[in-house]
């Protein structure tokens, strides 16, 4: 069955057409697959922002999906033993955003902690959480009360995502 | 003393391994003999050096011998004895040692079973293992040296991660994890080989196919461990996050799985050999991708390890494999001459391509997904993350369609078909299909990608089992007894292609049972009172109080939850907050009640100091211990697949033995 083929040149002329097709046929599959993972990763980018940054953002700051880090400003919480109602606000070394959430947050969640708020920031001026973590990782130090977190620990913080405990919808 | 032995050895394994390396590829070019016998003692030397050095390094630990630098870093006094023998894979510079301890096994073990077969190629694969092996131990010897003297030794140290102590999961699953990253060493060497001697026989084919085989039901079995954990700890009730690490486990399972079925279709028709060399190499680079992402720090995870300064060398390490491996592709891959062709496009191996097509297509979008944010990160300094919605619009239309192609493939006889033929064997099944989605529509399932899986599903599974069931039937129409000819069709001649459908019928069972418990469960977040209650499903859970405990080595604070179902009192749950000394913030386990059914899962959000309230995460997930089992089954099927045996004849079926791909291997064995 594996007829190699009684002309050689023939045969050589022919496979080198179908392997022409063939790299012709992967190319377009490929370039077509790019594209929708491409237009797939724009729409469902996380950006992490710390307050600052949303701040700075100004227009572009709404309705896009974000991760923002900070620490939950002392005082600031409302509603915390509630199932619905959650609000807070977070802050880094120069800003400040209040933010609106529903659902437990998880038990760790306290004045003075680094969080992680996912969502997205509203024309109405808060930001409203879906997801909310808060740091578990041994390695992640907290900062000391009173001191803000600077932007390489927030950093530290927004790429966690394991090592978080969390009350995702 | 254990740190200078340490350090001793590892150098030693660095000097063996490099030279082995050098005089493997000398000898291969020269087809040297003498040199491959050289090459091999090498290599076993490698082995015992790293053998030893392990071993070195558990006796410190087990000693508490805080001179050494590693047993400083995570021993501790007051952990038990096997926490403290785990903890040499509990942070980076002893899972590097691990590594270098497995690899060496590995070797060995692979030098030792093709001692005295495959001789044009082995000095070669052995020279690419023993290359492999001297960029671990440089790492063990230089960057990661667990084996450093501690000047001023501390009287205790502070323990391994608690997270590794907090579940068993944590402590099985790296090993697997181990196990099948470092296995992937060992078909990348003998595809190297064969790109090198520019041949590749069909002999050559079986042990590549096992060295593939073994760390494939390693990996297989440690993703799932991962996700398992995941689900069992970290409380969110979900098992696969699509996290860059759980990612980095899954990348060279893909590759390594559509090379196991391009390498079907090379043995039965003497094609794609260029292409499953490829997959094999691109599967071992994946796996050194997966390391560089889990253990460079770029990804902050509970993999992870902090303050590590490997990155940079193992971003070396894996950019000379990739420039190495797509300089000989490039120039060796047409060398690799087609010995058959494929006839037709609906036919076995048509499906066969198209399997490798969505795998590679599967592969590539996790690898987009996941490097995406570090390339963007890297050129203009912005952070983000690619959310979990990419991943699943990408995947599940992929996943669907290797449903299937489990259904459709397996039923399509090889070869060209004449429209008969394909009409009888793929009409059947959809009794099956037809049946599965009715029962998953009856259930509750209404998500249209859930019900297509359903179907699809069904439709797979009739034909799994018809293949199954097949040769079977064929022998006792011969007159052999029923168990006679189960035991004859199944284990004895057929046993290969009874183990890949065995591996098919797990894999039908986790995507359907993924496919299940993602569309249908249901959530709820409650805040009880002591005393009060709260229903979800028919289940209905009364909060009884929280208690503390006092564990070796943490503090528990349980709250106890009384779950009755449609009234009656089954079981009090207990899901817990473990406090460990070494750890600022405790770590929630939530409890999880298993039925094959579903599970029923508590978890704690919150709890006030008084003990009165508690805040829950309720959810009921079904199917989910499917997953789990199916994987196993899995495991088992390519733990049959692989078992060694007499005669490599009997892997082919007799009817099909008209291909001159399989007379040719016959005519070999």
């Amino acid at each position: 069955m594996s007829n190699v083929a009684s002309n050689p040149t023939a045969s050589a002329a022919m496979r080198r057409q179908t392997r022409l097709f063939m790299v012709g046929a992967f190319a377009v599959a490929a370039i077509a697959f790019m594209v929708i993972a491409a237009g797939g990763i724009n729409k469902n980018l996380v950006y992490y922002w710390t307050p600052t940054d949303l701040h700075a953002a100004g227009d572009k700051a709404y309705g896009a999906s974000i991760r923002l880090g900070g620490m939950v400003v002392p005082g600031s919480i409302r509603n915390r033993s509630g199932v619905s109602g959650l609000e807070f606000d977070v802050k880094d070394a120069t800003g400040m955003v209040h933010v609106k959430s529903n659902g437990v947050p998880p038990q760790m969640f306290r004045e003075n902690i680094g969080v992680v708020v996912e969502g997205t920031m509203t024309r109405a001026g808060y930001f409203q959480c879906n997801r909310l973590m808060v740091s578990h990782n041994n390695q992640y130090k907290a900062p000391k009360a009173g001191h803000p977190m600077n932007k390489e620990e927030l950093k530290k913080l927004m790429q966690s995502t394991e090592g978080l405990s969390d009350s995702s919808k | 003393m254990n740190a200078t032995l340490g350090r001793f050895l590892i150098l030693g394994s660095l000097l063996v391994s490099t030279t082995g390396a050098v005089l493997g590829f000398a000898a291969g070019a020269k087809r040297s003999r003498e040199g491959l016998k050289w090459t091999q003692r090498f290599a076993y030397a490698f082995a015992a050096l790293m053998v030893v050095a392990t071993a070195v390094m558990e006796k410190a630990l087990i000693t508490h011998d805080f001179s050494v630098s590693y047993v400083a870093q995570v021993g501790s006094l007051s952990t038990p004895l096997w926490v403290t023998i785990v903890s040499l894979w509990s942070s980076l510079e002893g899972s590097i040692l691990f590594w270098g301890f497995v690899l060496g096994l590995y070797i060995a073990a692979a030098t030792f079973l093709t001692r005295k077969d495959h001789e044009e190629y082995m000095a070669y694969s052995i020279a690419t293992w023993l290359a492999c092996a001297s960029f671990f131990s440089f790492l063990i010897a230089g960057p990661a040296s667990p084996f450093l003297s501690v000047a001023m030794p501390p009287t205790d140290g502070p323990g391994p991660n608690p997270l590794l102590q907090n579940h068993v999961l944590m402590i099985i699953h790296p090993p697997f994890l181990y196990l099948g990253y470092v296995g992937m060493t060992i078909p990348f060497g003998f595809a190297t080989a064969a790109l090198l001697r520019g041949r590749l026989g069909l002999a050559f084919l079986k042990p590549m196919r096992t060295a593939l085989m073994l760390p494939w039901i390693f990996l297989t079995i440690a993703i799932m461990l991962g996700g398992w954990w995941a689900y069992e700890v970290l409380g969110w009730g979900g098992y696969w996050a699509w996290d860059p690490v759980e990612n980095a486990s899954l990348l060279p399972w893909l590759t390594a799985t559509a090379a196991l079925h391009s390498a079907v279709v090379m043995e039965r028709r003497g094609v794609l050999k260029g292409w499953t060399v490829t997959l094999i190499q691109g599967s071992f680079l994946l796996t050194i991708l997966g390391t560089f992402m889990t253990r460079s720090g770029v990804f902050n995870s509970v993999h992870s390890f902090t303050q590590s300064s490997i990155g940079p060398t193992i971003l070396v390490f894996l950019a000379a494999v990739l420039l190495g491996s797509v300089a000989l592709l490039a120039t060796r891959i047409d060398s690799l001459e087609a010995e058959g062709r494929i006839d037709g496009a609906v036919s076995r191996e048509g499906m066969f391509l198209l399997n490798n097509l969505l795998f590679v297509l599967f592969t590539f979008t996790v690898l987009i997904g996941t490097v995406f944010p570090l390339v963007v990160e890297a050129l203009r300094g912005k952070q983000m993350s690619v959310g979990r919605p990419y991943f699943d619009s990408m995947v599940v239309p992929v996943g669907t369609a290797l449903v299937f192609l489990l259904g459709v493939g397996p039923a399509l006889p090889w070869g060209r078909a004449s429209k008969e033929q394909v009409r009888r064997s793929l009409l059947p099944p959809l009794i099956g299909a037809a049946l599965v989605g009715i029962i998953g529509y009856a259930l509750g399932a209404r998500n249209a990608w859930t019900l297509l899986t359903l179907v699809f599903g069904g439709y797979a599974a009739q034909v799994t089992l018809a293949e199954m069931w097949k040769p079977v039937v064929q022998r006792m129409k011969r007159g052999d007894s029923l168990v006679t000819a189960t035991v004859q069709a199944q284990f004895k001649r057929g046993r290969r292609r009874f183990a890949s459908y065995i591996i098919h019928a797990g894999a039908v069972i986790v995507i359907v049972a993924i496919a299940v418990s993602s569309t249908t469960r249901t959530q709820r977040e409650v805040s009880l009172a002591r005393g009060q209650s709260a229903s979800i499903g028919a289940y209905t859970l009364t909060f009884l109080g929280t208690e503390t405990r006092n564990e070796p080595n943490r503090v528990a604070t349980i709250a106890r939850v009384a779950v009755a179902k449609d009234g009656k009192q089954i079981e009090v749950v207990e899901p817990r907050m473990n406090q460990y000394a070494t750890m600022r913030e405790p770590i929630g386990t939530p409890a999880v009640h298993s039925t094959l059914a579903g599970d029923l899962y508590v978890s704690i959000m919150n709890l006030d100091g008084s003990g009165e309230n508690a805040g829950l995460l309720l959810l009921i997930t079904p199917m989910v211990s499917w997953i789990w089992i199916a994987v196993l089954l899995m495991g088992v099927g390519g733990v049959i697949a692989i078992i060694p045996t007499r005669s490599a004849v009997t892997v082919l079926e007799p009817q099909d033995s008209a291909a001159p791909a399989v007379a040719e291997t016959a005519a070999l064995t």
